[in-house]
C-alpha cells in the first residue's frame, strides 16, 4: 500500500463528497428545516446501522430483530424521562404493583440460585426451574391485571420518571443490550439462522408486548411530547433547534465510530474477524467463540437501543404500532450491505445515502403512481383503485426487496468494501 | 356435557386447523432447510401468493358463471398449486441457484430469501391492494353441524376446514409413499442425509432441486388458499405464520418432513390450549369445589394478543434442551 491518503481512500472520499452534493442540492431545493431534520434521523439511523455492522461484519452474526431492539430501547427511554404523572402516583395503582414486582424478584432469584446452586443435584434443576417459572408467571400475571385495570381507568398510564434524557438514552441501550444477552446465550452456539428466526421473534413479541400493555407504554394510544435533551423549536424556529440536536447525533456518530475503528484494529477485533472467517481455527487456538460473539451481539444491540430512542427523542412521539419491520429492521439491512460488510464508515455513510434515498422515494413513488393513474384513464380508460397510494407506497417494500438481491449477488461487498490489512 | 363441546369446538377443531396449515407449510421448510441447507424465509409468503392466484382463478371462475358443489376456491387451489410450484423454481433459479453455484455462505442465501420475502410482499400488496378478501363470490360458506349426544350445542365444522383436515390427510399419506417408494422420493432423503456421497453416487441433484421447490410450492399454495377460505384472505396472512412454522420445523427436527407435521400439529395445538379458557370446563364441577375457592370466570395461560409467544417459548425450549428436535434432525 503506497500513494498519499487521498488515493489510498479514493472511494471515500468520493462517496462522502457525492453524498455533500446531494445533501447541498437537497438543502437549495428543499429548506433548511427540511434538510436538517432529515440529516438528524439519518444519524440516527447511522448510530442503528454501526449497531449491526459490527454484529454481521465483524462477527457474521444474523440479527433480523433490529426493531425489536430499537423499540425497547425507545420504550426505556420513554419510561425514564418522560415526565412523571402524578395521576398514577396518586391513585391505588403503585400499592398494587409492589406485589407483582416483588413476586417477580423473588421468582428470578430462586430461578437463579437453583441454576447455580452446587448443593441441587444435577437432575432436579430442571423441574424445580420449571415449576418456579410457572408459578411466578402465574402469580405476577394475577397481580398485574387488577392493577393494570386500576392505572387504565384512574391515571391513563404508568408515565416516566422525568430523569434527564441521557439517563433515558443511557438505560435504552441497557435494556437493549440485555435482551440480546439473554437471546444469545441460548441462541449464539448455533448456526446463524436460529439466530435469524429467534431475533424474528423476539421483536414481533417486544413490539406486541408495547402495544397491548396499555398500562406501562399507554398502547395505541401513544405518548407525546417527550423531552429533548436540547432546547426545543420556539415559535416554529425549527432550524436552530434541529441544528443542535443534529450536532449533538453527529458527535455521538463521530465518538461511537472512533470507539468501534479503535476496537477493530485491537486485538480483540482481530481476534473477532478471526472467529468469523474460521470459527474452528479461532476455537482450536484456544478462543471462546461463543462468548466473544456475546460480546459483540450485545454490544450492537446496544448500539441500536440508543440510536432508537435517539430518534423517537426526534421524533418526540412514541408509538408502538408505529415500529414496523420494513423501515426498522430490512431499511438498516440495505444501509449495511449496499454501504459496505465491516467497514464503518460503509455503514454511516451508507445509512445517510439510504435514507435519503428512502425519504425521497416516497413523492417519487406517488407521483410515479399518480402518472399511471392519469395516463391509465387517458388512454386504455382504466379505472384506478381507489387505494391506489397505499399501493404505490408498496412498491418501496418492493425496491428494497429488490436491492437486498441485486447488492448479494452482484456487489457483495458493497460501496466501501472492508479493508484487509496487508503487512 | 355443553362445555365438552365448546371444548372440542374452540380449541380440539382449531388446534387441528391451524396444526394443519403449519405442517402443511412446515414441509415445504424443512425439506428446503435439509436438502438446500438453508432458512426459506420467503415460505410464508409463497402462501400468500398462492392465495392470491387461487383468487384470481376463482374470480375468473365466479365470473364464467363456473358452479361446483365445492367451494370454486377449492378448485382453483389446484391450478394455483401448479403455478405457485413453477414460480417456486422459477424463484430458486433466479435467486438462490446464482449463490449455491458461487458457493457462498447459506446465511448470504438466508438474507437473499428475506429480499425475495419483500419483493413477493411488495408485488402482492401492489396488485391485490391492503384490504381483506372473501375467498367466496356469490357462495355460501358451508357449516356442518353435527348433534352431540347429551348436549345441548352442536359440533361444529365448516366447509374449509373439513376439506383442509382431508386435503392434509391424503397429502401426507402421498408424501410419506412417495419418499419411501419412488426413485425420486429415495434420492431426495439420500441428498438431505449427505449431499456429496449422494451426488457421488450418480444422483441427478438438478432433480432434486426442482422435486423439493414442487413440494414446498404445491404445499404452500394449499395451506395458504384453505387458511383464507376458513378465514378471510389477507396481504400479510404470511406475518402470523412465519414465526410458527419455523418453530414447527425446529420441534420436529430440520430435514424430518415426519417431524415437520408433529412438530406443526404441536405449535397449532399449544396455541389453541394456550389462549383456550380453561375455566369452561370446571364450570360443570363448581359445587364440589370447597366454599374457599371461587371460580374466576377466565382461566386462560396466555391473553390472546401474546399467541405468537407460543411458538416462540416453544422454539427456546427446544433449542436449549433438544436442538436436534424431536425427530432428530440436524443441527447446522
Amino acid at each position: 500500500m503506497s500513494g498519499s491518503i487521498f488515493q489510498k481512500y479514493a472511494r471515500d472520499f468520493m462517496l462522502a463528497g457525492g453524498l455533500f452534493v446531494l445533501i447541498l442540492l437537497i438543502l437549495m431545493l428543499q429548506g433548511s428545516a427540511y434538510t436538517s431534520r432529515m440529516l438528524v434521523e439519518a444519524a440516527c439511523y447511522a448510530i442503528i446501522a454501526l449497531g449491526l455492522t459490527i454484529q454481521w461484519g465483524y462477527a457474521g452474526l444474523f440479527n433480523i430483530g433490529i426493531m425489536g431492539f430499537i423499540a425497547a430501547g425507545s420504550f426505556m427511554f420513554m419510561f425514564v424521562s418522560f415526565p412523571v404523572n402524578e395521576r398514577f402516583w396518586n391513585s391505588a395503582g403503585p400499592g398494587m404493583l409492589v406485589e407483582p414486582i416483588v413476586t417477580l424478584l423473588i421468582g428470578v432469584a430462586l430461578i437463579v440460585a437453583v441454576r447455580k446452586l452446587r448443593m441441587i443435584p444435577g437432575w432436579l434443576r430442571t423441574p424445580l426451574t420449571v415449576i418456579i417459572f410457572a408459578t411466578t408467571y402465574l402469580l405476577v400475571t394475577a397481580g398485574i391485571d387488577p392493577a393494570a385495570k386500576v392505572i387504565e381507568s384512574e391515571a391513563g398510564f404508568i408515565g416516566g420518571f422525568g430523569l434527564p434524557v441521557f439517563v433515558g438514552w443511557a438505560a435504552a441501550g441497557i435494556i437493549a443490550g440485555l435482551i440480546a444477552w439473554f437471546a444469545g446465550r441460548i441462541c449464539l452456539g448455533l448456526r446463524s439462522d436460529y439466530l435469524a428466526i429467534a431475533t424474528l421473534g423476539i421483536a414481533q413479541i417486544i413490539k406486541t408486548f408495547l402495544k397491548n400493555a396499555d398500562w406501562l407504554t399507554n398502547g395505541t394510544l401513544t405518548v407525546s411530547p417527550l423531552p429533548w435533551p436540547v432546547p426545543k423549536p420556539i415559535d416554529g424556529n425549527f432550524t436552530e433547534a434541529r441544528s443542535i440536536y443534529l450536532a449533538l447525533t453527529a458527535a455521538f456518530v463521530i465518538i461511537i465510530y472512533m470507539l468501534l475503528e479503535r476496537a477493530y484494529h485491537a486485538p480483540w477485533g482481530r481476534m473477532m474477524r478471526a472467529i468469523r472467517d474460521n470459527e474452528e481455527a479461532a476455537s482450536s487456538m484456544g478462543k471462546d467463540v461463543n462468548k466473544r460473539r456475546l460480546e459483540i451481539f450485545v454490544l450492537g444491540c446496544i448500539l441500536m437501543g440508543l440510536g432508537g430512542a435517539m430518534l423517537i427523542t426526534f421524533t418526540g412521539l412514541f408509538d408502538p404500532s408505529g415500529f414496523i419491520d420494513l423501515n426498522h429492521t430490512f431499511l438498516i439491512w440495505v444501509m449495511v450491505i449496499l454501504g459496505g460488510t465491516g467497514n464503518n464508515r460503509g455503514a454511516i455513510l451508507g445509512a445517510i445515502l439510504v435514507y435519503i434515498i428512502w425519504v425521497m422515494s416516497e413523492p417519487l413513488a406517488l407521483s410515479l403512481f399518480d402518472l399511471v393513474r392519469v395516463y391509465g384513464l387517458d388512454w386504455f380508460g382504466w379505472q384506478a383503485p381507489g387505494d391506489l397510494d397505499s399501493r404505490a407506497l408498496q412498491m418501496r417494500v418492493f425496491v428494497i426487496g429488490l436491492t437486498i438481491t441485486l447488492v448479494l449477488r452482484f456487489a457483495p461487498e458493497g460501496m466501501l468494501p472492508e479493508r484487509i490489512r496487508q503487512d | 356435557m355443553n362445555e365438552l363441546v365448546f371444548f372440542i369446538n374452540k380449541a380440539l377443531i382449531s388446534g387441528l386447523v391451524i396444526g394443519s396449515v403449519y405442517a402443511l407449510g412446515a414441509i415445504g421448510v424443512t425439506l428446503i432447510f435439509g436438502i438446500l441447507r438453508f432458512a426459506h424465509f420467503a415460505h410464508a409468503d409463497l402462501m400468500t401468493v398462492g392465495a392470491f392466484v387461487s383468487y384470481v382463478l376463482m374470480a375468473l371462475m365466479a365470473a364464467a358463471g363456473f358452479s361446483a358443489p365445492v367451494p370454486l376456491a377449492f378448485l382453483a387451489m389446484f391450478p394455483a398449486m401448479v403455478i405457485t410450484a413453477l414460480l417456486a423454481i422459477w424463484l430458486d433459479k433466479t435467486f438462490y441457484k446464482p449463490f449455491r453455484d458461487r458457493g457462498s455462505n447459506p446465511v448470504i442465501i438466508v438474507m437473499a430469501s428475506l429480499g425475495v420475502t419483500l419483493m413477493l410482499q411488495g408485488l402482492v400488496r401492489l396488485f391485490g391492494g391492503t384490504r381483506a378478501r372473501s375467498m367466496y363470490i356469490g357462495e355460501n360458506k358451508d357449516i356442518y353441524r353435527i348433534p352431540f349426544p347429551g348436549a345441548k350445542r352442536d359440533l361444529i365444522l365448516t366447509e374449509p376446514q373439513l376439506l383442509l383436515i382431508i386435503f392434509t390427510i391424503i397429502a401426507v399419506i402421498t408424501l410419506a409413499v412417495f419418499l419411501s417408494r419412488s426413485r425420486l422420493g429415495k434420492a431426495m432423503r439420500a441428498v438431505s442425509d449427505n449431499p456429496d456421497l449422494a451426488q457421488i453416487t450418480g444422483i441427478n441433484t438438478k432433480h432434486v432441486v426442482w422435486t423439493t421447490w414442487v413440494i414446498g410450492g404445491t404445499l404452500a399454495a394449499a395451506a395458504g388458499t384453505m387458511l383464507s377460505l376458513d378465514v378471510v384472505l389477507k396481504p400479510d396472512l404470511s406475518f402470523g405464520l412465519l414465526l410458527p412454522i419455523f418453530a414447527a420445523v425446529i420441534v420436529g427436527g430440520i430435514g424430518q418432513p415426519y417431524g415437520a407435521i408433529a412438530g406443526g400439529m404441536l405449535i397449532g395445538f399449544s396455541e389453541t390450549f394456550a389462549v383456550f379458557n380453561w375455566a369452561v370446563l370446571l364450570r360443570p364441577f363448581r359445587d364440589s369445589f370447597p366454599d374457599w375457592f371461587e371460580l374466576p370466570t377466565k382461566i386462560a395461560f396466555v391473553p390472546t394478543e401474546y399467541k405468537l409467544a407460543v411458538p416462540f417459548f416453544i422454539l427456546i425450549l427446544v433449542l436449549i434442551y433438544r436442538p436436534t428436535g424431536i425427530f432428530k434432525g440436524k443441527v447446522m
